[in-house]
């Protein structure tokens, strides 16, 4: 962690210097999934003897890589009403923490460029809306006027059919959550180690009872696995086989543009989105590396793929400088939904599957899985999200997941 | 960048290539047939390190080919 976010964590914990040999919940991964989950379980539970488990710094996965797009448009009526949750306590998080996240509206258009996609886009806005996500279908005049930037021919390859409109989106500053989280969670008294990577799990008999860290066993009443593209590993300890499979996601950002550019530009045909950050600079993404990766790396190649195609609807785009690209390594589900709670092994539980869309899901799947930890009981909202789901026939099926994160 | 080792053209750039599929392999350990098929249309070995791949040289000498890669580093060698 940088001196930054030590001076804007206060660590009062640290003086004691290791580990506590028991608590009553360790959380291995100090991402916005094992924070947020720790900041729950103090603040709405009373749960305060917990501990989360950093292999590097906090945020240091991909909680501090993403685009940060907060969205709840999503393909089945499960998600949607999941994701929705989670977009409407991102608006409160500020006022709930104390802590400025820079959360902020960004409209998402989601364009379509062939007279078919754009009933697929047609198709999405009524059923979210449907769900209680304020959806529709809008022109091509419409788009034009929400993002003057566009260029309605597409390059005259990819004309612009129309967007499903999804007026509530957002953006929020990637590592302030995760700082928000771990700040919120610190004060209530829950440990946070970092550059403490768990190595194994400890078993009594088919029970987890702890994990194992460089320093030492550490005794554990349960265990929570937030670990990212590293969960296949961690899970396996425990003898649990996912339908997880690590794939790379790239983004870059450009330098800065004075003029504002409105909202969250999505294109289903060419598999790309962009959105203007803080500073005026502009994020942009596409899908993730269609073969398995462990590695962080960048390249070339996918940069000028982005590029062009963002080129083909923003022409202005290309005037842009790009300053830096990064890549995370991401937990996707074969079914692209998360995988979360019970694994079929007592004392250990899962926030996986959250692939290249798991950012915007953060405060509701924190809230939820403190509150199964608190009670034992999977909550109505994630029941549909277990890794039971496989055997019972049951998958989530939405794909519009990663389509723009 | 990732750069791939075609058997017949050496190692050439990535964009030549057109990655195919791994190869599934349910664990012997798991015997019912039905948890054997939910395994095989949905889990991953998900290893981190050496997995054997199918490749398309698509803009090179157009053969498909087995190959082993690893995951963590991309270091390309032979399947036995
Ligand atoms: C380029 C990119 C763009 C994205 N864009 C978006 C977006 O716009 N919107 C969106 O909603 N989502 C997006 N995502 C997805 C989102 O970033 C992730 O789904 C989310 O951050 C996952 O959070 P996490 O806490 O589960 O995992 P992570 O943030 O990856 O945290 C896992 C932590 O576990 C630690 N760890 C791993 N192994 C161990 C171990 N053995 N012991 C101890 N600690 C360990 C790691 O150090 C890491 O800090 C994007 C992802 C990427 C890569
Ligand atoms: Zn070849």
């Amino acid at each position: 962690m940088n001196e930054f976010v030590e001076t804007l964590l206060d660590l009062p914990w640290q003086a004691d210097h290791a580990p506590k040999a028991a608590y009553d919940v360790v959380i291995i991964g100090g991402g916005g999934h094992g924070l947020a989950t720790a900041y729950y379980l103090a603040t709405r539970h009373g749960i305060t003897n917990v501990a989360v488990l950093d292999a590097s710094y906090i945020g240091a996965g991909n909680t501090g890589r993403n685009t940060t797009i907060i969205r709840a448009n999503y393909g089945i009526p499960e998600s949607v009403a999941f994701y929705r949750h989670s977009l409407h306590m991102y608006a409160d998080l500020e006022a709930e923490t104390g802590c400025w996240i820079m959360h902020a509206n960004r409209p998402q258009l989601w364009m379509a460029h062939s007279v078919s996609t754009a009933r697929t886009e047609q198709a999405r806005a009524l059923m979210n809306e449907a769900c209680g996500v304020p959806s529709r279908f809008i022109g091509p005049d419409e788009c034009a006027e929400i993002v003057p930037q566009l260029d309605l021919t597409g390059g005259g390859r990819y004309p612009i059919h129309g967007a499903s409109f999804h007026p509530e989106a957002a953006t929020a500053r990637h590592d302030r959550v995760a700082w928000a989280y771990a700040q919120g969670a610190l004060r209530r008294g829950v440990h946070i180690w970092q550059h403490t990577p768990v190595v194994d799990l400890l078993r009594s008999g088919d029970r987890v009872t702890g994990v194992q860290t460089a320093a030492g066993p550490i005794r554990a009443g349960t265990v929570l696995s937030a670990v990212g593209g590293n969960v296949t590993t961690v899970a396996g300890w425990a003898g649990v086989r996912l339908p997880i499979r690590t794939h790379a996601l790239q983004a870059f950002v450009t330098n800065a543009y004075a003029q504002e550019f409105p909202g969250v530009v999505s294109s289903n045909d060419l598999v790309f989105y962009v959105s203007q950050g803080p500073r005026g600079q502009f994020l942009m993404g596409a899908e993730f590396d269609r073969y398995a990766s462990y590695q962080q790396a960048t390249s070339y190649t996918y940069v000028q793929s982005v590029a062009r195609k963002a080129i083909t609807v923003l022409p202005f785009l290309a005037k842009a400088r790009i300053l830096r690209g990064w890549t995370g390594i991401c937990d996707v589900s074969t079914d692209f939904s998360p995988i979360l709670g019970d694994t079929g092994v007592d004392g250990f539980l899962l926030s996986t599957g959250w692939g290249t869309w798991g950012f915007k899901a953060i405060p509701a799947a924190g809230e939820q899985l403190a509150l199964r930890i608190a009670t034992g009981a999977t909550p109505a909202l994630i029941a549909p999200f277990g890794l039971d789901r496989f055997a019972k026939e049951a998958a989530m099926a939405d794909p519009s997941s990663a389509g723009t994160r | 960048m990732l750069r791939v080792t075609c058997p017949t053209c050496g190692t050439r750039p990535y964009e030549e290539f057109r990655y195919g599929s791994l190869f599934p392999v349910t664990p012997d350990s798991i015997t019912d047939p039905d948890a054997r098929q939910v395994d095989h249309a949905w889990m991953q070995d998900n290893v981190a390190g050496p997995i054997t791949e199918r490749w398309f040289h698509e803009a090179g000498c157009r053969r498909w080919f087995t190959a082993v890669r690893d995951t963590r580093t991309d270091a390309w060698s032979q399947p036995d």
